[in-house]
């Protein structure tokens, strides 16, 4: 059986970013599996602009993002299997693909980085009642039908779910000459980026339908019509609101969900909010030498993000296979308080050397503004940040010094509070 | 002699096959794009073990026969089955005699297994059943069936033996000379015949109406939810609970790909199209379905459907020659055990035919070369299933496409879909492909798949991409190319402009 340093799972940007690192790390045998017919992950059907301003410092479309990590990986000589699907991944590290060439691949790995991305949740996932027809479909597959495969997948268009998806695809459709009727949300506010909400709704005038949602699906055989409704600050429905609308598409944009079928075959444990797996600093996961990043870690939304993990999962990787990793005594819990609803990494397990600080990503769960990040330990703050608004829809990151990480700690705590003081008449 | 049958669920088609054992002409009529699409496709698929219905009742006594033989009836089809066993589940003394009373009328239909369980033994063969639960009546004969695949690989078998399966045609009149059937009137034009079967299931009443033969259908609907492989082994065998008045209340069972399915409830209904979920459905099968597990999860839900019941008054099934027309045989009131039944439904049905040509002097004669068992094609899941995924090398060295992967969720391969796509009846929409393969039956419901399986149906049928529907015409998936819409409009302004 053949045996590789490292095997990464995936190649979009979290893969590719994460080969890229171990090999210039001074790794040379890394393969990256990849199931699809091209590199880049779900970046070539993004053809909007808006990826790269934080890590390049310059907005570029995905395409082009993607395409400047596979220059060098081809530069870097890094072998990548296309066409190829992962199919089980066992805890010794065995792995099993299948592609046309090949057949079946069977393939031994000292590290494995997992960075199979994320799909999208389904009308079923948020049981939507009423009749089956053509025309629902999530708003990533309207994606590639409209970007790569060149087919337009509706004309009356209604989208559900405001995330980023759902939103550039509204623009989309609508520049393909759609009639977008509506984006429907649930929650009080967007759950997307504000840019996109103003690039994509205000500027094209589709209106934004906040507390509201789908109740019932029309039509035997092509979508017909749905029927929406307000609902209350619980989500109960608001009885009288109910109306009809015409359409004869439904886009959903109702979340994603990381990707961890092989998570899963490895049996490793998935964290209940992120629906990714646990991991340490180094996006080591529980499982010695196997390290998760990107969007099957949990979902980014920006990719610029996903390049920054994939970099320190394949740095890792790199330091595991050289040797040059040291367990700390004890490992340091990485607790979320108020408002937070999850932290990547969910502990620190190793001693730091020559690392500065670690990176801390996380989200919250409802939107304030003039707030403090707050770390503390035994009730006792160590360093905040403040931040003038948090949003669900954008990931927070914040960096931990090492200097201020002691032996003896246990447990951090992540709380964001509002600074007192200082309101302004909002809450 | 040409028999055409009418309509091609799991009756239609067991009956075209048994029929085309014999020289003569079997034509099987279906309106809408593909077999299996009616009640066939959306029901428990639970063969029944026949403690249920009086042996007195028609549907009694087939269910009964009918039992033994989808061992060897599946085998030869390929379809998948498995003896899981059943459970009816009692909570207190009440129940218990109900219990016993069903495994008397149970022993009465010959079935000598049937055996009354304790709590203790209940809880080490189902470890999340409710922990009040005392006491179940335990049927080993019960069994699970995947009912599309049956009915689909009952219509590939009788065209792999010589029957047509014509679809996208239906039946609106039949017409009759002397008396007799002559023919029947499509919207693909008129069709001779010298017998003809209905087995329209819920329309069966409406074809029989065409003779002046008079039924009610009452359609009753069942919902279910299916849930995520990940929940599969929640429950080891089939639970019912103790019946409720017009169905056997909410149930809990594995399927045979490995997902749990609960369901159905019970409404009536008089539009035999309605086939909605709804909210408040979900809730009630939830509920019921937590009284045998109460760790049901929510979430896992990957799929919901509902099946319509076709119940006549009477609540047995009517297999019988027309009251008032010579050489047609009305099959009516299939509800379940229908499927269950279908080995003994066919037989019947194919004693009745003989009889009738014998008497109109045709003399039907057994083919020679009848081929009994359909050809075995590769599943990857199956060779995944037996741990046997080294072997799968071998099938895409003789053939790459079985190497690509296409439904990421079922791990269904491009080869596997154009099997599917070049079967006898073929797969020519999204949900024929998804009922051949599982490809897009997963936990991403075509999310991933849906535009590569739009692009090899557009390739293997060579249709333009805009035709590839879901379930036939009327329901296509793409609405123009690229700029298609775009280019319209512009010139529709510019016309307005113009004038
Ligand atoms: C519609 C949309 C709009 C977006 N807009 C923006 C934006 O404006 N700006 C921005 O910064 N970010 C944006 N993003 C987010 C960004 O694209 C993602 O964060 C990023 O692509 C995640 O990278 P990833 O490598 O983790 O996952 P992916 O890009 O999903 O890559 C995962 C790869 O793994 C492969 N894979 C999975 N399983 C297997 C297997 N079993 N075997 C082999 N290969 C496998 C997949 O084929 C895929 O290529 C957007 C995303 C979407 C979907
Ligand atoms: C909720 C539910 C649960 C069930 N569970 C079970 C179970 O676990 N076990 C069991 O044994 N049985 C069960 N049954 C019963 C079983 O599903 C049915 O008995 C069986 O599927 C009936 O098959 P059919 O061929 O008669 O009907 P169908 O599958 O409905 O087939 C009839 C066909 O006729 C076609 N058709 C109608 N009119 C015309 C026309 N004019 N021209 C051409 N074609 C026409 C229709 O399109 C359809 O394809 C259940 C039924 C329901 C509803």
């Amino acid at each position: 059986m053949k045996n590789y340093k490292i095997i990464v799972i995936g190649a979009g940007p979290a893969g590719l970013a994460a080969a890229l690192q171990a090999s210039k790390d001074g790794i040379d045998d890394i393969l990256v599996l990849e199931r699809d017919k091209y590199m880049g992950g779900i970046l070539p059907q993004c053809i909007h602009n808006g990826f790269g301003l934080e890590y390049f410092d310059q907005e570029l479309t995905g395409p082009e993002y993607a395409d400047k990590f596979i220059k060098d990986i081809d530069k870097n000589n890094i072998k990548v299997l296309t066409e190829t699907m992962v199919l089980n991944i066992n805890q010794d590290k065995i792995i099993t693909a299948l592609n046309k060439s090949n057949g079946v691949l069977k393939m031994k790995a000292n590290t494995i980085i997992l960075a199979m991305g994320c799909r999208e949740r389904t009308r079923e996932n948020i049981q939507i009642p009423g009749d089956r027809p053509a025309g629902i479909l999530s708003a990533g597959t309207a994606q590639r039908y409209t970007n790569i495969e060149g087919f337009i997948p509706g004309k009356e268009v209604i989208i559900l779910g405001s995330g980023d998806i759902g939103l550039i695809m509204a623009r989309r459709m609508k520049l393909e000459g759609a009639n977008v009727k509506a984006v429907l949300e649930i929650m009080p506010f967007s759950s997307g980026l504000v840019r996109n909400k103003v690039q994509c709704l205000d500027d094209f005038d589709i209106p934004l339908k906040l507390k509201h949602t789908i109740t019932r699906i029309e039509g035997k055989k092509r979508l017909k019509r749905v029927e929406i409704s307000k609902v209350d600050k619980d989500f109960n429905l608001v009885e009288g609101t109910q109306k009809w609308i015409d359409c004869d598409t439904l886009l959903l944009s109702v979340g994603l969900i990381p990707e961890n079928e092989l998570s899963k075959a490895m049996n490793l444990k998935l964290h209940p909010v992120t629906g990714g797996v646990y991991v340490n600093e180094n996006r080591e996961t529980e499982l010695k030498g196997v390290y998760a990043c990107g969007n099957v870690l949990h979902v980014h939304d920006l990719v610029d993000w996903v390049s920054e993990e994939a970099e320190i999962a394949g740095r890792s990787a790199a330091e595991y296979l050289n040797g040059n990793q040291e367990k700390r005594n004890q490992p340091i819990k990485i607790t979320p308080e108020k408002n937070v609803t999850y932290t990547v990494p969910q502990k620190i397990e190793y001693k730091f050397k020559d690392k500065k600080f670690i990176k801390i990503f996380l989200r919250v769960e409802k939107p304030m503004e003039n707030v403090k990040i707050v770390f503390s330990h035994n009730e006792k703050s160590i360093l905040s940040y403040d931040k003038k608004i948090v949003m669900p829809g954008e990931m927070v990151t914040v960096n931990l010094p090492a200097a201020l990480i002691k032996n003896d700690m246990e447990e951090i705590k992540l709380s964001i509070v509002e600074k007192v003081g200082e309101k302004n008449g909002r809450t | 002699m040409r028999i055409i049958i009418i309509g091609a669920g799991v009756i239609g088609t067991a009956i075209a096959r048994e029929l085309s054992r014999y020289e003569t002409d079997v034509v099987l009529l279906e309106k809408t794009a593909d077999v299996a699409n009616g009640t066939s496709k959306a029901n428990s698929g639970i063969i029944h073990a026949g403690y249920n219905a009086d042996f007195n009742t028609l549907k009694g006594k087939l269910n009964v026969k009918s039992n033994p033989v989808f061992d060897k009836l599946c085998a030869d089809l390929k379809v998948p089955f498995k003896r899981i066993g059943s459970f009816v589940v009692g909570f207190n003394e009440q129940d218990l005699k109900e219990l016993k009373k069903k495994k008397e009328n149970g022993e009465k239909n010959g079935l000598n297994n049937l055996e009354i369980i304790g709590r203790k033994q209940l809880i080490s063969q189902e470890p999340n059943i409710n922990k009040n639960a005392k006491y179940a009546l335990y049927a080993p004969e019960a069994a699970i069936i995947s009912p599309y695949e049956l009915t689909i690989a009952y219509a590939d078998n009788a065209v792999i033996n010589g029957a047509q399966v014509v679809l996208n045609t239906e039946v609106y009149d039949l017409y009759f000379e002397d008396g007799k059937i002559s023919g029947v009137k499509t919207n693909q034009g008129e069709i001779k015949a010298d017998l003809v079967i209905n087995a329209a299931g819920l329309y069966s009443d409406k074809i029989a109406g065409m003779a002046n033969d008079e039924f009610k259908i009452n359609p009753r609907k069942g919902e279910y939810h299916l849930f995520d492989k990940e929940y599969g082994d929640i429950v080891n065998h089939i639970l019912f609970p103790m019946p409720a008045k017009n169905s056997k209340g909410i149930l809990v069972l594995p399927t045979v790909h490995g997902n749990i399915l609960i369901g159905p409830n019970a409404y009536d209904t008089n539009d035999k199209d309605e086939l909605s979920t709804t909210n408040k459905g979900l809730d009630e099968i939830l509920k019921g379905a937590r009284r045998l597990i109460p760790e049901i999860p929510e979430k896992g839900i990957i799929t919901s459907f509902s099946g319509l019941r076709a119940a006549l008054d009477s609540g047995d099934f009517h297999i019988d020659f027309s009251k008032n027309k010579g050489g047609l045989i009305n099959i009516i009131g299939i509800q379940s055990p229908g499927l269950s039944s279908t080995p003994a439904i066919s037989e019947m049905v194919v004693q009745m035919v003989k009889d009738y040509s014998n008497s109109e002097k045709y003399n039907l004669k057994l083919k020679k070369d009848f081929k009994q068992e359909n050809p075995k094609l590769p599943h990857y899941y199956e060779y995944e299933e037996k741990e046997k995924v080294d072997e799968w090398q071998k099938i895409v060295k003789e053939n790459e496409d079985y190497g690509e992967i296409i439904c990421r969720c079922e791990h269904v391969s491009r080869g596997e879909i154009i099997d599917a796509i070049n079967s006898p009846v073929p797969a020519q929409t999204i949900d024929g492909i998804k009922r051949r393969t599982r490809a897009s039956s997963g936990r991403c419901q075509a999310g991933f798949c849906g535009p590569r399986l739009l692009k090899i149906l557009s390739d293997q049928l060579d249709i333009d991409p805009l035709q590839v529907s879901k379930k036939g015409s009327g329901s296509q998936i793409l609405k123009a190319r690229s700029k298609q819409l775009i280019l319209e409009k512009t010139k529709q302004d510019k016309k307005a402009g113009d004038q």
